[in-house]
């Protein structure tokens, strides 16, 4: 029973991906997924910290009244430099084109993607984006925030065209990645493997994919507008020379409201993978996350009117708006008790991702319920463009998505390094992780029930004791998340060598060896079971892949 | 939210909910009804997300393992749909209920009830101007009689702005080429702040302003005041001011009122442009040549004239912004209307920049008068908004329009940058003629006529 198992795992006879070739060339013309996940990771996680400083400076900025360490001028700058950074440079990318890119293969017994030099080039099309984007920023100072509302970024005396330049072309990389993905779901799976069986990671990836097809191009449409708009005075959305201002808020949200769902579906796959992984067992619903994953995705699509409700939209379309907003709410309330339930009778081993699904999932339900909360009308006229709605998305996009980019991080490592990373600084990392941006993110409720507005770059003393204790959640969060990635990079280098499969996961991807060859599996695995099935031995579920 | 308790517990419990919740003051008649939705929301979002996490924490001890992993005998219990469903379903009952209450709430608050008093506001970079159906106007500070509905015609000049009323719990954005409304009744006589939560530039954080909800006599006061052509204290009408102070300490400009009573602010910052600009109009003779109501004469009339397209006789065609207006006052002949003859002189250095910016003003206000020959009377019954005659109409149909197209200028001509206004502009004598025009609320006032002048002896 163990002959077959070790001729897929121990004695194969390539070398893994990050020995099978060496030199930088050997990284920067590959085409192999896991060397371009890998660049990605590296260049996301790169964006993340850069996007954390502007956070850092702004919380700094806030922590009087008045004037602290910038003027308003570049206080503005610094809130749609963060807002653009974590927004398109880190947020859509990062689990999908990082792990995505990394794991969807593995988790469907393929060699890699359906495309792999269009993989390469959404890695080199995000990299030029990303400049063009900084620099544009850096050069062009833009003040608009990252939602680009007309007609100020039509009449901002900032310079907004390379900033929506770089976005329109960080959007190809987006829809490049979501190709390939959706491609290789179809068409690459291993012999066996049914829809009704795939790893609920790719599911995820594969529903991100498909927003990220159909909304993405009304982004970069609303963007090249504003652009034109703002360099030649088109007058599509600037009321002075015949325009729309609130059209462009429309055509913004139907793409950004779905865009909340590329950031979080993949979270919600990490997390799913992760409460399986540790509880070792399988999910009480498979069926329940699938079909919500597919839920979200749709009706997602349908709620963009909610971020509107005060632009001066007719009652009724706010009506419609509202009421498909508390449809989408209950996609995600199932995900959660599935979640939940799965952790019940399960042998549960506590280690660092578990720490941060624990995170998750009270951040989440928080955020989430909050997200309803907003979406109750006569609620959201008092909070809407206030530090509530700043909470809310941060309880979603840090709770979640941040919290579960960790998870995911943890989670692999051994996979994608073949290490191991200290457990107690791990385990220490995520719970300050957790504390710190319960700190930041809670006095923002209370802030935004006491009325005080976004952007604000001065505000009434009264507001100032809740943002002093923001601004030291945030110095802590932040503190946090350097110890913790800095764990695992030093882990990279110093780390104990890992087995195999050191969760003793059923997950496919840990089928092969850590670091997985080049080529995956050497012989293509026959995945005719369920990636969450414990009732077999980690043996049997090997031999059951190898065996033809 | 009757919990069964008398008034006074229901009362306090509503005061011990506000305050751990940090909600500000509830001024406005709405405000104590939606914060008790707002209760009902928030605490079942924290016991779900305590639930939960709790639930999690209890499963996680009881069925944690520290080593060795044994094989499992049965493939895990899975939950059962009926479970699943009972569960979804009852929480999105939960959620229809809110969307439910709240749906109502905000149509209430959407739909203005009848018999309001109407007040113009107008955002712009960065201040709040509120212009009041009988003529005057204000700058940062509404004042609204108690006991009343109050209705907000919102618009903006450049950018969109939000009007925020934290006490009154309302927010309504501001938009630039179109008019959007909300309503609020205060029963108690104070003070509440208005902020802009719409992100409009670098003076965002200190557009700020101040309801000032009166005592209705009190109210009847304040009117009268205003009707007796006081000018005082500044026009507020620069809009850079508030730039060069951004960033710097003293952001507490007179727009703060952090902590103020009422009595801080009295209503020094009247102003009536339209008023002074006709004043001016008829005592500088610019009325011997221009009309305001259509009629043809010397010079083209200002009636619909501001943001008209202007043929030149040198066959261009340009826009009548502040920027010409002002220009032609200055260099008439720099570009004279086509078919007119180029006989006006120059006003520069008989106009002061005040009254430059009055009559400016007063063109503006004249816009939305048809510019043909029609007797003044036949327009108080066209169409919604009530047309207010001419004097003292408020902004609301304007579209916003700074003045981009002037190179380097911002929203105002520059007359108006250079510093505003002059202190003393004394009542005039009083004009030769008047007329007589319908406000909107049927009420019936006088201003200054063209005819008249136009009969006086050159």
């Amino acid at each position: 029973m163990s002959a077959p198992a070790e001729i897929l795992a121990e004695s194969t006879p390539e070398p893994d991906y990050l020995s099978v070739e060496s030199g930088i060339w050997s990284w920067l013309n590959t085409r192999d997924h896991k060397r371009i996940g890998v660049m990605f990771l590296a260049t996301v996680t790169a964006m993340f910290l850069i996007g954390g400083c502007f956070a850092l400076a702004m919380r700094t900025e806030l922590l009087t009244p008045n004037r602290t360490i910038m003027d308003a001028m570049t206080y503005d700058r610094m809130f749609t430099l963060h807002g653009v950074t974590m927004v398109w440079l880190f947020l859509v990318p990062s689990i999908p084109a990082s792990f995505g890119n990394f794991l969807l293969p593995l988790q469907i017994g393929a060699r890699d993607l359906a495309f792999p030099k269009l993989n390469l080039m959404s890695f080199y099309t995000f990299v030029l984006g990303a400049v063009i984007t900084f620099g544009g920023m850096m050069v062009g100072g833009t003040d608009t925030g990252w939602t680009f509302y007309a007609p100020y970024a039509d009449s901002t005396p900032t310079d907004v065209v390379p900033v929506v330049v770089g976005i329109f072309i960080l959007g190809m990389s987006s829809i490049f990645s979501g190709i390939n993905f959706i491609a290789t779901t179809h068409l690459m799976r291993a012999r066996g493997l049914r829809w009704g069986n795939m790893p609920l990671f790719v599911w995820t990836i594969y529903a991100t994919s498909v927003i990220m097809v159909l909304a993405t191009p009304v982004l970069g449409m609303a963007l090249a507008l504003v652009g034109l708009d703002h360099a030649l005075r088109l007058g599509i959305f600037d009321p002075a020379v015949g325009g729309d201002p609130v059209l462009f808020q429309h055509i913004f949200w139907f793409y950004s409201h779905p865009a909340v769902y590329i950031m979080i579906l993949p979270g919600m796959g990490v997390i799913s993978e992760v409460v399986t992984t540790f509880a070792h067992r399988r999910l009480s619903s498979y069926v329940a996350v699938a079909v919500s994953t597919l839920g979200i995705a749709f009706v997602g699509f349908l709620t963009w009117g909610h971020h509107m409700f005060v632009s001066g939209m007719s009652t009724f379309d706010a009506g419609v708006f509202g009421v498909m907003s508390m449809f989408v709410a209950i996609f995600s309330a199932i995900k959660v008790f599935t979640w939940t339930g799965t952790l019940y009778r399960g042998q549960i081993l506590v280690r660092t991702p578990l720490i941060y699904f624990f995170g998750f999932l009270f951040l989440f339900v928080f955020g989430g319920m909050t997200g309803v909360a907003l979406a109750t009308q006569s609620l959201d006229v008092h909070w809407t463009d206030t530090y509530f709605v700043v909470a809310h998305f941060h309880f979603v996009m840090v709770g979640g998505s941040v919290t579960a980019f960790l998870a995911a991080a943890h989670l692999w490592f051994p996979k994608m390094f073949g290490r191991v990373y200290n457990e107690r600084m791990g385990m220490l990392t995520a719970t300050a992780v957790f504390i710190g941006f319960v700190l930041t993110f809670f006095p923002q409720f209370l802030l935004g029930n006491m009325g005080m507005p976004r952007r604000y770059y001065s505000y009434p003393p009264r507001f100032q004791f809740l943002h002093v204790l923001s601004t030291g959640g945030a110095w802590l969060l932040g503190g946090a998340v350097l110890l913790a990635i800095g764990n695992l990079v030093v882990a990279l280098r110093w780390g104990a060598r890992a087995s195999a499969n050191p969760w003793h996961s059923r997950g496919f991807e840990w089928l092969t060896p850590s670091p997985p060859p080049k080529h995956n599996f050497p012989v293509t695995p026959q995945l005719d079971f369920s990636p969450y099935d414990y009732s077999m031995t980690e043996e049997e579920a090997r031999a059951r892949a190898g065996a033809r | 939210m009757n919990l069964g308790l008398g008034p006074s517990r229901q009362a306090a419990v509503n005061e011990l909910f506000r305050r751990v919740l940090f909600l500000p003051p509830q001024s406005s008649t709405m405000a104590s009804e939606i914060d008790h939705l707002h209760y009902f929301v928030i605490a079942t979002t924290i016991a779900g997300a305590s639930m939960v996490g709790l639930l999690a924490l209890y499963w996680v001890l009881k069925y944690r393992v520290r080593e060795g992993l044994a094989p499992r005998s049965d493939p895990a219990p899975t939950s059962p749909a009926w479970l699943e469903l009972m569960l979804a379903g009852s929480l999105l009952g939960l959620f229809c209920l809110w969307w439910l209450i709240g749906y109502m709430q905000y149509v209430r608050l959407r739909v203005s009830p009848k018999n309001t008093l109407d007040v113009y506001v107008t955002g712009k970079q960065w201040m709040w101007k509120f212009a009041y159906p009988d003529g005057q106007s204000s700058v940062a500070s509404l004042y609204v009689p108690t006991g009343r509905p109050i209705r907000v015609l919102l618009t903006s000049r450049d950018v969109i702005h939000s009007f925020f009323v934290p006490d009154f719990r309302i927010k309504q954005d501001a938009l630039p080429g179109r008019y959007t409304t909300a309503w609020f009744e205060v029963p108690e006589p104070g003070t509440h702040q208005v902020l802009c939560a719409e992100f409009c530039g670098t003076g965002h954080s200190v557009m700020r302003g101040q309801v000032v909800a009166l005592d209705p006599s009190d109210y009847a006061r304040w009117l009268a005041a205003g009707n007796s052509d006081r000018v005082v204290g500044s026009l507020g009408e620069d809009p850079r001011a508030p730039l060069g102070q951004v960033g710097g300490p003293s952001l507490a400009g007179p727009t703060n009122v952090e902590g103020a009573s009422e009595e801080d602010f009295p209503p020094a910052q009247l102003v009536n442009l339209v008023r002074v600009g006709t004043q001016a109009a008829a005592q500088q003779g610019c009325l011997r040549c221009h009309t305001l109501d259509g009629t043809p004469h010397i010079g083209p009339t200002w009636a619909g004239l501001y943001l008209g397209r202007v043929p030149l006789t040198t066959g261009e065609v340009v826009t009548a912004d502040e920027a010409y207006l002002t220009e032609s006052m200055m260099d008439p002949l720099a570009k004279v209307h086509a078919g007119y003859a180029p006989v006006m002189p120059s006003y520069h250095g008989l106009l002061s920049p005040g009254e430059t910016a009055a009559i400016v003003e007063l063109i503006k206000d004249l816009r939305d008068v048809p510019g043909r020959t029609e007797p003044p009377a036949e327009r108080t019954a066209e169409g919604p908004p009530p047309a207010a005659g001419a004097i003292g109409r408020a902004p609301q149909e304007r579209p916003a329009l700074p003045l981009r197209q002037a190179p380097g200028q911002g929203p105002m001509p520059p007359a108006v940058e250079q510093g505003l206004p002059p202190p003393g502009l004394q009542p005039n004598p009083p004009p030769v003629g008047t007329i007589e025009i319908a406000g909107p609320n049927g009420t019936r006032r006088t201003v200054p006529s063209a005819i008249p002048v136009q009969e006086s002896k050159p």
